[in-house]
């Protein structure tokens, strides 16, 4: 559960850091690496990954569209389409952010030995 | 599965191809179909990079501080609540860097993707589009010479110690914003079309000015009034189109005397029976540019004010658009301390006041660009026929990049007369092939600096200031109202015209020796031009109507709009002890002059007796209508689906004969010419044996509208706001990024000239008293971010017709409370 909670944390911060410099799809270098240092079953490695972008793109998706508002996501929720909805738009922009970190986590736990049981 | 002691191969490649192909899949624009794509889904969605970082909080701090290099002393900024920037600096050049630097700040993408526009790039960035619309659009650009007319602009400039300096500083503050630009600082703009801003140069700031030359004085008709001319007899031309109307209320009042030509240009003989008997039609086919871009400016002077000060009133009208063309400011130096509104893409104030005078312009409209039919020797097109013997024409390929295609090469010919805008290979937005070729003489190719007047304007203290300033603008020709505090109050029609001989570049002209060429321009002094003081006028208006009655000596070319002109001289002439709140309430006027001379018409000739109950109950709504386009009027709707199904009747059968685009007469010959003789020989419909009547005509188009007005009545749309629809439209029309449905009156021939996507620009009056007294509103707001507060936030006021005071913080108001926010340069 440690491992876990570390892995969340250690990818969402190291996401967060790269994404200040470095391309988008970073958030995937973060997630690997992190599954290589912090050895988990695949499982909960993908989890790793996939929570700690879900929080960390849901997250400030979140807090710019209450600082903006929703001047802007209401306008492009609706280009996008999603019905002009914000709260679409925050859970679709996590959930690709998610699936990109679970991926990447999980790559790098089958990188690994198995965990003895 | 495999277990081995070390990875666990096959796992890891099934996850890692899947990771990186989503990966890779989030990385790329897709193709929608329909010429639309995605943007880059990863970046777009990564709230570090893409969209999210444009949602600007509500409430933001501008306070900062900006470090440029170059900048000669510091320089402050103080933003006022409504984002509207005072800048305070220590020189003309750093105030010129510093509005390079805002420009950038708040409008960068839309102040890039118009000079794109302008340099024929479109393709570049949006990709081939349908029908290749923007190849031909880039084609149409670079044909008619839009680069080189502004690198000729642009050699001017730099031959101006003073402009180059101010265009070099402009241009340095531009860069130095977009130098510090990170991925996720970009406009939403260039997220959703996935593309990066390149550095700014002097030349964009020519574009620019190119662009506007364009919008203003790129128009014609000379094709379709060719093919008019081939078709119609002289009689029916002489009918269809009269060299003035007889309602005109021109720019000098009629009668004013005129200096006598200096140089009378000659005609060649056998201009006047061209086409008669030699018909030739044109299937070539020009950009729509917006033709009736038009606007109001008047003056009034001290004798008709309550304060016996002169007030001052602009109001431009262009497309619509958001982000807006105009950006307000105040821009405080040394030398001068003005207001008013600027170009995002240029320096200075275009529109506005200084501590002395204020100053506004309306477009001229006069006719600067002309056709000549070229006679290539073959296929080629190398050599041209032309005073007796075959020459060589100038080649040159351009090159058009296609985002996601190979790019075109266009070959351009260039002879005497200009470019040969269309050939065999390109005959414009026409689907009909054509083997004829056309040269196009445009006055905007010609070198000019322009940026020079408004460089003078920013510091003119007098009537002689402004005309002197005026000296340097050519291009596109504008009525410039001027205005001061000592009580003088002007207007002149300036701009470097060809004089022209009567019906000079009407029609397409023969290009096979020099006796059709543009022959001098007509000398500075000859320029129309008047003051609200002479024969006791109290006031000065210009609404692109013709400038001049008969007599002045020259041609002006055909195809100016009367009625805006007719209200607003008729309005001022009953005006006395007028106020600023008068002002507004007349920018915001939305009577039709026209309806109040065609609806007696109409009323008069309609058989009742064919109407049923509802037909009948519509009737009654617009016999009883004020005239006036109020936004919840019904009257304005059911008239002008009257009108246009009425010109439609009685002109089709003549004008769908010809298979060929011709002019439609204009609204005013129509009317006039009906009022005059109810028998008018177009009444007839020339396809029917019989003859028809006016009142025949007018009852068929009548009962022909009332199925239309009964559907619009069920959804709504009866109103006329919401039938005409007004919005403020964002330049990729993107309707989310845009203001849609607005509830505003108006039309084309009123002064609240809000049509469909085109209308009242900026609405400014300024009353010289001693301490200035301005107003001013546009439909827009001060960022271009559509996740800004500040995006929209004046299109409400705009529509609704309010204004805002405009403030000239003096420099002992900095600590004043409705500075926001301040930004310090050094």
């Amino acid at each position: 559960m440690a491992k876990l909670i570390v892995s969340i944390l250690l990818t969402a911060l190291l996401s967060f850091v790269c994404g200040l410099f470095l391309p988008w799809w970073t958030i995937a270098l973060a997630a690997f690496v992190v599954s290589v240092l912090i050895p988990q079953r695949p499982l909960f490695a993908f989890f790793s990954g996939f929570f700690a972008i879900l929080l960390l793109w849901g997250g400030l998706a979140v807090a710019m569209d209450q600082m903006n508002q929703s001047i802007l996501s209401a306008k492009v929720a609706a280009i996008l389409p999603l019905g002009g909805s914000a709260y679409l738009l925050i859970f679709v922009t996590a959930l690709v952010g998610a699936l990109v970190g679970g991926g990447a986590a999980i790559t790098g736990a089958f990188l690994r030995p198995a965990l003895p049981e | 599965m495999v277990e081995t002691t070390g990875m666990r191969i096959v796992p890891f490649l099934i996850s890692l191809f899947l990771t990186t192909g989503l990966v890779f899949c989030l990385n790329r624009q897709w193709d929608l179909g329909d010429f639309k794509k995605t943007p880059v889904l990863g970046s777009f969605l990564s709230p570090q990079h893409g969209f999210w970082q444009n949602a600007e909080p509500v409430g933001s701090d501008f306070n900062g501080t900006v470090r440029l290099p170059g900048l000669e002393g510091k320089g402050e900024v103080y933003f006022d609540e409504y984002l509207v920037p005072h800048v305070y600096a220590k020189s003309e050049v750093d105030a010129c860097y510093i509005q390079g630097y805002l420009h950038a700040k708040f409008r960068l993408w839309q102040m890039e993707f118009q000079t794109f526009a302008a340099a024929g790039r479109l393709s570049a960035v949006l990709g081939a589009g349908k029908d290749e619309v923007y190849i031909r659009y880039d084609r149409s650009m670079r044909r008619l010479g839009m680069v080189e007319a502004a690198k000729a602009e642009l050699a001017e400039i730099e031959k101006d110690s003073v402009s180059k300096r101010d265009c070099d500083a402009y241009t340095a503050g531009v860069n130095a914003w977009i130098g510090q630009l990170k991925e996720g600082d970009l406009p939403l703009e260039y997220k959703l079309l996935n593309y990066k801003p390149e550095p700014w140069t002097n030349l964009k700031i020519a574009l620019f000015i190119k662009d506007m030359a364009y919008e203003l004085a790129g128009g014609d008709n000379d094709f379709e009034m060719t093919n008019a001319k081939s078709f119609f007899s002289k009689e029916d031309m002489a009918k269809l189109y009269p060299a003035i109307q007889d309602s005109l209320d021109p720019i000098i009042p009629k009668g004013t005397k005129f200096l006598a030509p200096s140089f009378l240009p000659k005609a060649p003989a056998g201009a006047d029976s061209l086409y008669f008997n030699n018909p030739v039609t044109v299937t070539d086919r020009e950009m729509g540019s917006e033709k009736s871009n038009g606007s109001n400016n008047w003056a009034v002077s001290g004798m008709k004010t309550i304060s016996h000060a002169p007030i001052l009133c602009n109001d431009p009208h262009l497309n619509t658009t958001m982000p807006s063309i105009w950006y307000q400011m105040q821009i405080h130096t040394p030398g001068y301390n003005v207001y008013g509104v600027s170009f995002p893409g240029a320096p200075f104030v275009i529109i506005g006041f200084n501590d002395d005078c204020a100053w506004g312009i309306t477009n001229a409209g006069r006719d600067v660009r002309d056709y000549y039919s070229i006679r290539f020797k073959d296929e080629t097109r190398r050599e041209y026929w032309f005073n007796k013997e075959w020459k060589t024409a100038e080649m040159r390929v351009d090159t058009i990049l296609i985002r996601g295609q190979q790019p075109f090469y266009d070959t351009v010919m260039t002879t005497v007369f200009g470019p040969v805008m269309f050939d065999e290979s390109f005959t414009g937005f026409s689907d009909v092939a054509s083997n004829r070729s056309y040269a196009v003489r445009w006055k905007a190719a010609d070198p000019s600096n322009e940026m020079a007047t408004f460089s003078r304007f920013q510091s003119i203290r007098s009537y002689d200031d402004y005309k002197q300033a005026l000296l340097t603008f050519k291009c596109p020709g504008q009525n410039f109202v001027f205005a001061d505090k000592s009580g003088v109050v002007a207007m002149r029609q300036e701009g470097e015209f060809p004089a022209k001989w009567k019906g000079q570049g009407l029609y397409v002209m023969p290009g096979e020796d020099s006796s059709y060429l543009w022959q001098r321009s007509i000398p500075r002094e000859e320029n129309p031009y008047m003051f609200a003081d002479s024969a006791n006028r109290g006031f000065v208006s210009s609404a692109n109507q013709e400038p001049v009655d008969s007599t002045y000596p020259y041609y002006l070319g055909s195809d100016f709009p009367i009625y805006r002109g007719l209200i607003i001289n008729r309005l001022l002439n009953n005006m006395n002890s007028i106020t600023p709140a008068d002002m507004m309430k007349m920018q915001t006027n939305t009577y039709d002059v026209f309806a109040e001379m065609a609806r007696p018409l109409l009323l008069k000739f309609i058989d009742r007796g064919r109407l049923n109950e509802k037909a009948t109950g519509y009737l009654n709504t617009v016999r009883q209508w004020n005239l006036y386009n109020n936004p919840l009027e019904e009257g304005p709707v059911i008239f002008n689906y009257w009108w246009n199904q009425f010109s439609k009747n009685i002109l089709d059968d003549e004008f769908s004969k010809a298979s060929v685009p011709m002019t439609r007469p204009q609204e005013s010959t129509v009317v006039e010419a009906l009022i005059k003789d109810s028998a008018w020989s177009f009444i007839d419909n020339v396809n029917t044996p019989e003859k028809e009547t006016l009142t025949q005509e007018v009852t068929d188009a009548f009962l022909k509208i009332v199925p239309q007005l009964q559907q619009d009545e069920q959804n709504d749309r009866i109103t006329w706001a919401k039938n005409k629809d007004t919005w403020v439209r964002h330049l990729l029309r993107i309707p989310q990024l845009s203001r849609e449905h607005l509830p505003i009156g108006g039309g084309a021939r009123c002064i609240n000239a809000a049509k469909q996507f085109h209308g009242p620009s900026w609405r400014m009056i300024v009353h010289l008293t001693n301490k200035t007294e301005a107003y001013g509103v546009y439909p827009g707001g001060q960022s271009g971010n559509p996740g800004s507060p500040y995006y929209d936030n004046f299109v409400d006021y705009w529509a609704t017709g309010r204004y805002y005071p405009l403030w000239v913080m003096g420099p002992e108001e900095i600590k004043d409370q409705r500075v926001k926010w301040v930004m310090h340069f050094e």
